[in-house]
């Protein structure tokens, strides 16, 4: 080591105290961080890492937590420092962004009043002397119109925007190091590109370090130049970011980056592929597989959707009159066929979810018809209805939400049994005890209740219940999104295993486009509401025809440190909202198909001024 | 802003409707006619009771009857106290001012204990201070007023002769001596409202400073390096008394049963012991109006509290 | 979508976890929490022992309620009369365990009357979208801002001789505060059952539960009601002890129950003037009122951190 690291820790121990015992979340961290370097703290959730942070910022809730080992600063120890000194330390030598920018601003203090008070306090400044530095910072975190913004509250600024008043409110005292506590996760993949971007350039500008915590894999490639794997509340591994992606020695990195979905890892395969399953312990590989052909081109689809459109109305005034209406699914068209994933991709508020719901009927819908196997949903009554939800199923997103806490998980799988009297009470027993086992689970685990089961486990069992009624379609709404990544492998694995043996029909809603690329027969990439690209997976991936798929695959940060500098430039938009005003009239719109199969919105000139632009104007 | 107040105005108004429709109804249902009991009392002239009597057109269907009844009470036409031998809107503005500086003295006392002692609870989550005034607060609002009202009395005038406990009106000194006994009067009744509030009042603050603190921007604030001081009383203590304002607000009808409760047992001259004695004058017409005032004290108050609450919090002029 | 925060805790603790301990099922996991409230449990001690005097005390402490004995006028406690006696030398204990019968019964009858009204309006109201909502919510509104006791004692005055003459006189009062308290104190129960319901029913389970095809109705009653029910049961707890200051209240404005039935509010209504002669009189009634209201709310908080624990009020 050359130069003295900006900061050190050495043999940090954190332990919080449950209900009288002191419990250590992170046990003997430690690492050095030098100037100008970013170093990526990575871990799945509950490995310790956000504790981490918050023990150098000395931040975490005192009286229940415990510090220990070394943290120093530029030689200089804070663990042991006064608190009236400490507080020198933080927001000017140190500075934080957290996860959640929509949480993380006081909602009544106005956004420039939350930045010139670090200024105030650390700097010295006088009022208007740090109103001017404020928009200073403003401008240079790219918010447009940053005078006119000084006086506004936090609720009129999106959430990307409020993560760049966040970063502007960090770097107001010019901190040696910035802690980064998953500072994009609660944001969609373009704006993620540019905040990540923007902190790469500020950082060479400035000339801070920074520690970035982080659970994603493509992140840390994208941006540190050394890691820290967390498993566990230990560090299990640490070194340059090339080396630990190209050469990594402990089982439990190994197993984490095998199950971390490459984008561009499937050119040149046709069809969807198994993650490896790692040994925790070995850290010994087996070698996937495609899945077999699975998709049965020859019938009639199992699902076919025309001119879908769903729109919600806000109504505001005491009478309740219309002001406007979400157009959240709009004209939309596409059918699965029976053993195939049809993948539906986009940000938020681009209206897959609603897709999703308004197929299964759960969102009337106001236009359009869903044929399931010929038959169309949406003008079944209620009665019908109910009997036709046998045939398709979803999983949602949320593993905790998505199961009754008050009911066990045999009588949850059971339920549509029960409901739909497909079966005796003793029979929907052993049936329940066949679905565990399908899923990977114990038969003898069915009079658990959910609070025992961890996230992972849970979605299996709503794959359970799902199955229970041997449905064609399963509508698979973000049902790995809030999984670690080694969870997340596993069940996807679960999920292409039913679909071959089951020929299922799935309709895959993510905004993961490296998850989308390994498990989908077909991608549909919708756009505030409508299909702007839709075709077989190898074409939407390798020959993107619209400018927003385009902008998107460019924004997916890819789990691979050597190909770090072939990505695009970054668009600097906001992503736009789907509402609109009452009498607002749709256009027509018009698709072209680029090969068999792949058919792309012919899109106006809205995208055709330079949409694709550096972020460093 | 003056959207908001307006919005607010013009929503207090159907509730007023409401609260008036329910107790005309309340006494339209009442079995009998209201006013035969009069006929017994030696002290109602016949010709007072036969103008009440077409006054509330008895023998009209029921709604013309509300909307008469809504028109003269609109018109400041209350009636008459065939008790107190007085027009009831004069009664009533004689007792008003009494009730509105003991309750309104009360509140600000209940406010000031509680906030403090709130705040600085909450930020010492299950320290001993917490604990003391958790369990403090919780034997505050098990206590009734009425209890506490004997128990001062019993403390505070019969043991030790600190205070009077009975309330006058005519006391019978000038300039600063005069102020002096009507504070000195005044102190065990809103003591005892004061208290009663503050226990509940120091709950609230207490778990809506605690659902704060864990909030993200209270770490911001902190990572900031700013003091805790600073902490609190900037970035928590504003958004903490945005749900507490809510809740003071829907406590205005207990507090103001609580004021009905002092006032009798102080015999403080206030519409609180009016409404009893009308109630045990069968004074029908005060009795009524009484009730009304109420609840335009109610509502007035819980305008209050919107406009606090619009001022409190940013994002809701603009919705 | 974006906000996709890792939900899931590393599973392997979990798992273990699940492995050693056999199934526990959410009430067993309540009755713990709640053990771990000493206050409560100390309360739930003197409730059960408040309520066991009052229903057999009349066989333990066998005096009539109203055997007046001029000669033992407003005496202090002593062995024969442990609580005193008042002006007419009746004997306060056996008052007081009469009086209590009826507070409880009060209390217990009027949170009965406001938690049904409470709860279904607040699940008609959580139900409904649009039009029945907002009517609700308007009609909740508007009797929360109800002056209460005025209302309460406008009710009573106007009221009380019709429902005497229909159920006896302590049977219509029994009756009329019983309903005009629960009448006038269901809005807290129907806003909480209303926000439950509206949170609940866009819970995940919910819409699973619909797309397997359960009705509206099992709907509510399978997923959305129990899980709705423990922030109810402890609104439902805190109602007997408002239930019963307000019944109190009542008496001691001397507006309640008529003189000859001693409620705990009455005795303190006919002791107030007697404060410097016999503080016992009014100190053993208040004092019970007290030790009942303490001890329902101790419960409450007690089920609150074990039913409910994300609120703290």
């Amino acid at each position: 080591m050359t130069t003295p690291p900006i900061l050190s820790v050495s043999n940090l121990t954190t332990s919080f105290r449950v209900e009288g015992l002191w419990k250590p979340v992170v046990r003997n961290v430690s690492f050095d961080i030098a100037p100008k370097e970013t170093l990526a703290v990575v871990g799945e959730s509950g490995s310790g890492k956000s504790v981490t942070a918050l023990s150098i910022m000395r931040l975490t809730p005192s009286g229940n937590s415990r510090i220990e080992g070394s943290i120093k600063l530029s030689g200089q120890e804070l663990l042991t420092l006064p608190d009236a000194d400490m507080r020198k330390i933080r927001g000017n030598d140190i500075a934080m962004i957290f996860q959640e920018p929509m949480t993380s601003l006081n909602p009544v203090l106005t956004i420039g009043f939350q930045i010139a008070e670090a200024l105030i306090l650390h700097r010295n400044l006088s009022r208007s002397a740090a109103e001017a530095e404020t928009i200073r910072l403003l401008e240079k975190v790219r918010i447009p119109a940053a005078k006119s913004r000084f006086h506004e509250y936090p609720h009129r600024f999106s959430g990307g925007m409020r993560q760049r008043v966040m970063i502007a409110m960090a770097l107001a005292c010019k901190p040696k190091l910035l802690i980064a506590d998953e500072p994009t996760t609660a944001l969609d993949v373009t704006i993620q590109a540019q905040i990540l971007e923007l902190i790469k350039l500020l950082q060479e500008e400035e000339g801070m370090s920074v520690l970035f915590i982080t659970h994603d894999m493509g992140v840390v490639a994208e941006i540190a130049d050394r890691t820290v794997v967390m498993y566990n509340g230990e560090a299990v591994e640490t070194g340059a970011t090339e080396d630990i992606f190209a050469r990594a020695h402990h089982p439990y990195t190994r197993s984490l980056l095998s199950a971390v979905p490459k984008l561009g890892s499937m050119t040149g395969r046709r069809r969807p592929m198994r993650f490896p399953v790692v040994d925790r312990l070995t850290g010994e590989s087996d070698v996937p597989t495609e899945t077999p052909d699975t998709v049965e081109a020859s019938e009639r689809p199992v699902i076919e959707v025309s001119n879908l459109t769903t729109r919600f109305e806000i109504r505001s005034g005491l009478l309740g009159k219309v002001q406007g209406r979400v157009h959240a699914v709009e004209n939309v068209s596409f059918s699965v066929q029976a053993g195939e994933t049809l993948a539906l991709v986009g940000e938020s508020g681009c209206g897959k979810s609603t897709t999703g719901r308004s197929v299964m009927r759960l969102i009337e819908p106001l236009a359009g018809s869903v044929l399931l196997d010929g038959v169309d949903v949406l003008k079944l009554n209620q009665h019908d209805l109910r009997e036709q939800r046998k045939r398709m199923q979803m999983i949602f997103q949320d593993p905790f939400a998505s199961l009754n806490p008050r009911m066990n998980v045999g009588a949850a799988i059971a339920e549509p049994l029960l409901i739909n009297k497909l079966a005796t009470r003793s029979e929907a027993r052993d049936k329940v005890a066949e679905l565990l086992r399908r899923v990977g689970l114990q038969p003898d685990m069915a009079s658990r209740f959910p609070h025992e089961f961890s996230g992972g486990q849970r979605q299996r069992i709503c794959i359970a219940r799902a199955l229970a009624v041997e449905p064609r379609l399963i509508v698979a709404d973000e049902s790995v999104s809030a999984l670690d990544v080694s969870v997340k492998a596993q069940v996807i694995n679960l999920m292409l295993e039913l679909q071959a043996r089951m020929k299922l029909a799935y309709l895959f809603i993510s905004h993961d486009m490296a998850v989308v690329e390994r498990v989908s027969h077909r991608v549909a990439v919708m756009y505030l509401g409508e299909i702007v690209e839709i075709g077989p997976r190898e074409a939407i991936f390798g020959n993107p025809q619209h400018p927003y798929t385009k902008r998107l695959l460019a924004a997916v940060p890819i789990a691979d440190p050597t190909r770090r500098h072939e990505k695009n430039p970054v668009s600097n938009d906001e992503i736009k909202s789907p509402v609109r005003a009452a009498d607002y009239i749709p256009p027509i719109r018009q698709y072209r198909e680029v090969s068999p199969g792949h058919a792309v919105m012919i899109w106006g000139e809205e995208w055709e001024k330079p949409a694709v632009q550096g972020i460093a104007a | 802003m003056a959207s908001y107040l307006l919005r607010r105005l013009l929503i207090a108004i159907p509730s007023l409707l409401g609260i008036s429709l329910i107790l005309f109804t309340v006494l339209a249902m009442a079995p009998g006619d209201p006013f035969s009991e009069m006929a017994t009392n030696p002290n109602v002239p016949p010709e007072v009771r036969e103008a009440l009597r077409a006054s509330f057109g008895l023998n009209d269907p029921i709604m013309v009857r509300y909307l008469r009844w809504l028109t003269s009470m609109m018109q400041g036409d209350w009636g008459f106290s065939f008790a107190s031998r007085i027009n009831v809107d004069t009664l009533i503005l004689q007792r008003v001012p009494t009730t509105l500086f003991v309750v309104g003295t009360s509140q600000i006392l209940a406010l000031l204990i509680a906030l403090p002692v709130g705040i600085y609870a909450a930020t010492r989550p299950y320290s001993v201070f917490d604990q003391i005034a958790n369990t403090l607060a919780f034997v505050g609002f098990s206590l009734p007023t009425f209890f506490t009202g004997l128990l001062f009395i019993l403390v505070f005038s019969v043991a030790l002769d600190w205070f009077p406990f009975v309330y006058r009106s005519d006391i019978a000194a000038t300039g600063w001596r005069w102020y002096w006994e009507m504070f000195r009067q005044a102190i065990m009744p809103i003591m005892v409202l004061g208290l009663f509030q503050a226990a509940s009042y120091t709950r609230y603050v207490r778990s809506a400073v605690l659902d704060v603190i864990r909030l993200d921007y209270v770490t911001t604030a902190r990572a900031k390096g700013l003091s805790e001081r600073k902490v609190t009383l900037r970035h928590i203590t504003r958004n903490a008394l945005i749900p507490v304002v809510t809740l003071v607000a829907l406590q205005m009808p207990a507090v103001f049963g609580g004021a009905i409760v002092t006032e009798q047992i102080f015999r403080i001259p206030g519409i609180g012991s009016l409404l009893i004695d009308a109630i045990l004058a069968n004074d029908t017409p005060v009795i009524m109006a009484v009730t009304f005032v109420f609840a335009c004290l109610v509502v007035i108050f819980n305008l209050i509290a919107d406009l606090l609450y619009g001022w409190l919090d940013p994002r809701i002029s603009f919705s | 979508m974006a906000g996709s925060t890792l939900a899931s805790p590393s599973a392997e603790p979990v798992v273990v976890a699940a492995k050693t301990s056999a199934a526990v099922s959410p009430g067993r996991e309540t009755w713990r929490r709640f053990r771990r409230h000493r206050l409560a449990m100390a309360s739930s001690v003197v409730l059960a022992l408040l309520v066991l005097g009052v229903v057999i005390g009349p066989w333990l402490w066998p005096i009539a309620i109203n055997e007046i004995d001029f000669s033992a006028q407003l005496q202090t406690p002593s062995w024969a009369h442990p609580f005193g006696t008042d002006d007419l030398g009746q004997d306060i204990l056996a008052r007081m365990i009469y009086g209590g019968r009826i507070s409880l019964a009060v209390g217990l009858a009027a949170m009965v009357v406001a938690t049904f009204v409470g709860v279904v309006v607040g699940a008609v109201a959580g139900m409904s979208r649009r039009y029945a909502d907002s009517f609700l919510m308007w009609v909740t509104d508007l009797f929360l801002s109800l002056p209460q006791l005025p209302l309460l004692l406008l009710v009573i005055y106007l009221f009380r001789e019709q429902l005497k003459a229909a159920f006896g006189v302590e049977g219509g009062v029994f009756v009329l505060i019983v309903i005009v308290i629960g009448g006038l104190r269901w809005m807290p129960v129907a806003r909480l059952v209303r926000a439950q319901f509206m949170s609940l029913r866009e819970k995940e389970f919910v819409e699973a539960a619909r797309a397997q095809g359960a009705t509206r109705f099992r709907q509510m009653v399978h997923h959305i009601l129990p899980n709705a029910l423990g922030p109810v049961i402890v609104a439902a707890t805190i109602e007997v002890s408002s239930a019963i200051i307000a019944e109190s209240t009542l008496s001691f404005l001397g507006l309640g129950f008529p003189p000859d039935i001693p409620t705990w509010g009455r005795l303190l209504f006919d002791a107030k003037d007697h404060l410097d002669s016999a503080p016992h009189w009014a100190l053993f009634p208040g004092a019970a009122i007290f030790l009942t209201v303490l001890s329902i709310n101790f419960i409450g908080d007690g089920l609150r951190d074990a039913l409910d624990p994300r609120r703290v009020i």
